[in-house]
């Protein structure tokens, strides 16, 4: 079978634009069961447990505990020190836009 | 549209001629589109689920700081915290970090208040109620090849040897919060770390209104000018920069696909072949108008583009969604030795997904229309002549 070009082009395009159709509703339909199932019990893990945060990085206190670590500027262990943990270099600048003033007495 | 058709006709034949060469440029287009949509991608997906799961989070944390740098925290402050208005309990927190050796690993330290037997969903057996117990995340299970009904020997601040009964395992799923935990009653973590009688890590404050809990925290710090009040927000939007796509090597990655992009756009804007501009010189001759060139060169960059993009696309949504973005993940894990295994909740927008699309195939299409304009406006002999 002689099939023309823009046929074949126009097909394939058609094909892609499904996967990628079905490839987002998988996606969203896992998102949905796991924020119906999972998410909650993972959200009852850090309240009973008190956590504050994600298991992800556990080289060093300021990346095990990005939130709760010291306040220097960030992943300086000692003057000139270079970056010892991959880690830290996924990690952005703090934003101190909402930088809290102490409240008026 | 019969006549566009002819022209896509066109454009796809003139695209076929040269196909090794396009070949290649959508094998590069698309694995560029892959890896800014594997970015985008993972980072939504991780930054959605700290989101979601941090909102257990306690609503304020209040820390000490001594000499520039996290103290134990006298648990008198909490009384006195209790009495603020809008404040419900505020307990201490006992936590800490431990290296252990055999393993070379860090594990995560963390107590509870004694209770009954407390079961959760995502926990193979129960916490620890009585002395000496423990419950430990999956990979701490894993690494010291222990479980539920089996024991785990840690060393104490003074270096002694003790033993714990593990009667809980948190399941996988937990694993991006629990994977290096060791969970234990207070009062075993208290002796086990050795911390003084009167302090705790730091205290866990309840704030019944939401919209309270920024003013407390001032309260607090007005208070006790040596304490550091960690609010809920400021935890979430801790990881909201972490996971930015902005940030460090993210971003790394990130610009450098963009970089490789624009380097294959302004290869095309900067000039077209001389086959290009013979074949343009030759269509003006029998006849094309301008339009009609410009409408060819539009589908040629279009076809490419187009497919490039859905390829790459596609690509970035089974590395992310189906192989739990095995690609990326080294970059995120770094050094830890005790790693959970990522299993994202899938987090797209489709208006993300247009953004990308608008950025990487108008800019590929106007950049092949662009040249081709300055030859179609050339006299057709002129052209050909070169």
């Amino acid at each position: 079978m002689n099939i023309s070009k823009h046929r074949a082009f126009l097909l394939l395009t058609a094909v892609e634009v499904a996967v990628v159709v079905a490839l987002v509703a998988h996606a969203r339909g896992v998102a949905a069961d796991l924020a119906a199932t999972h998410i909650p019990a993972k959200r009852e893990v850090a309240a009973r447990l008190g956590l504050t945060d994600l298991a992800i990085w556990t080289e060093a206190r300021y990346t095990r505990h990005p939130s709760q670590t010291d306040l220097f500027s960030p992943f300086q262990d000692f003057p000139s020190s270079l970056e010892h943990f991959p880690a830290g270099s996924v990690v952005g600048v703090p934003d101190l836009t909402a930088f809290r003033q102490p409240a008026e007495p | 549209m019969r006549r566009r058709l002819k022209i896509l006709e066109f454009a796809l034949s003139a695209l076929w001629r040269r196909r090794f060469k396009n070949f290649a440029i959508v094998v590069v287009y698309g694995f560029t589109i892959a890896v800014l949509a594997s970015i985008l991608l993972m980072t939504d997906a991780l930054r959605g689920e700290a989101e979601q799961i941090l909102l257990g989070a306690p609503d304020l944390v209040v820390q000490r700081v001594a000499a520039g740098r996290h103290d134990l925290i006298p648990i008198d402050y909490a009384e006195e915290i209790r009495g603020l208005p809008g404040v419900g309990e505020v307990s201490p927190r006992y936590w800490g970090y431990y290296f252990d050796a055999f393993t070379e690993s860090n594990f995560t330290f963390v107590g509870i208040d004694d209770g009954p037997p407390y079961e959760l969903e995502l926990l193979e057996g129960r916490l620890p109620s009585a002395p000496y117990e423990c419950a430990v995340g999956e990979g701490v299970a894993r690494v010291r090849s222990t479980g539920v009904g089996h024991e785990l020997t840690l060393i104490s601040h003074d270096g002694l040897g003790v033993i714990f009964d593990v009667v809980g395992e948190f399941r996988s799923p937990s694993s991006i919060l629990t994977n290096d935990l060791v969970v234990f009653r207070n009062a075993d973590l208290v002796e086990l770390f050795g911390i003084p009688e009167g302090r705790a890590v730091d205290l866990s404050v309840e704030v019944f209104n939401d919209g309270e809990v920024a003013t407390v925290a001032a309260k607090v710090k007005r208070i006790f000018p040596d304490s550091r009040p960690i609010t809920r927000s400021e935890i979430l939007r801790t990881y909201d920069a972490v996971f930015s796509w902005r940030s460090g090597m993210l971003l790394a990655v990130f610009s450098g696909a963009l970089a490789a992009f624009c380097i294959l756009a302004w290869d095309k804007a900067t000039g077209i072949s001389a086959e290009e501009r013979r074949e343009i010189g030759v269509l003006k001759a029998l006849g094309w108008s301008t339009r009609d060139v410009l409408e060819l060169k539009f589908w040629e960059g279009a076809a490419i583009s187009v497919t490039a993009f859905l390829l790459g696309l596609i690509a970035a949504l089974v590395h992310v969604l189906l192989l739990g973005a095995s690609l990326l993940a080294p970059v995120i894990q770094g050094w830890s030795v005790l790693f959970p295994e990522f299993r994202f909740t899938p987090s797209i927008s489709v208006y993300q997904l247009f953004v990308l699309g608008f950025l990487t195939v108008v800019p590929y299409v106007a950049s092949t229309v662009a040249p081709s304009w300055k030859a179609a406006v050339t006299d057709p002999e002129e052209v050909m002549r070169g």
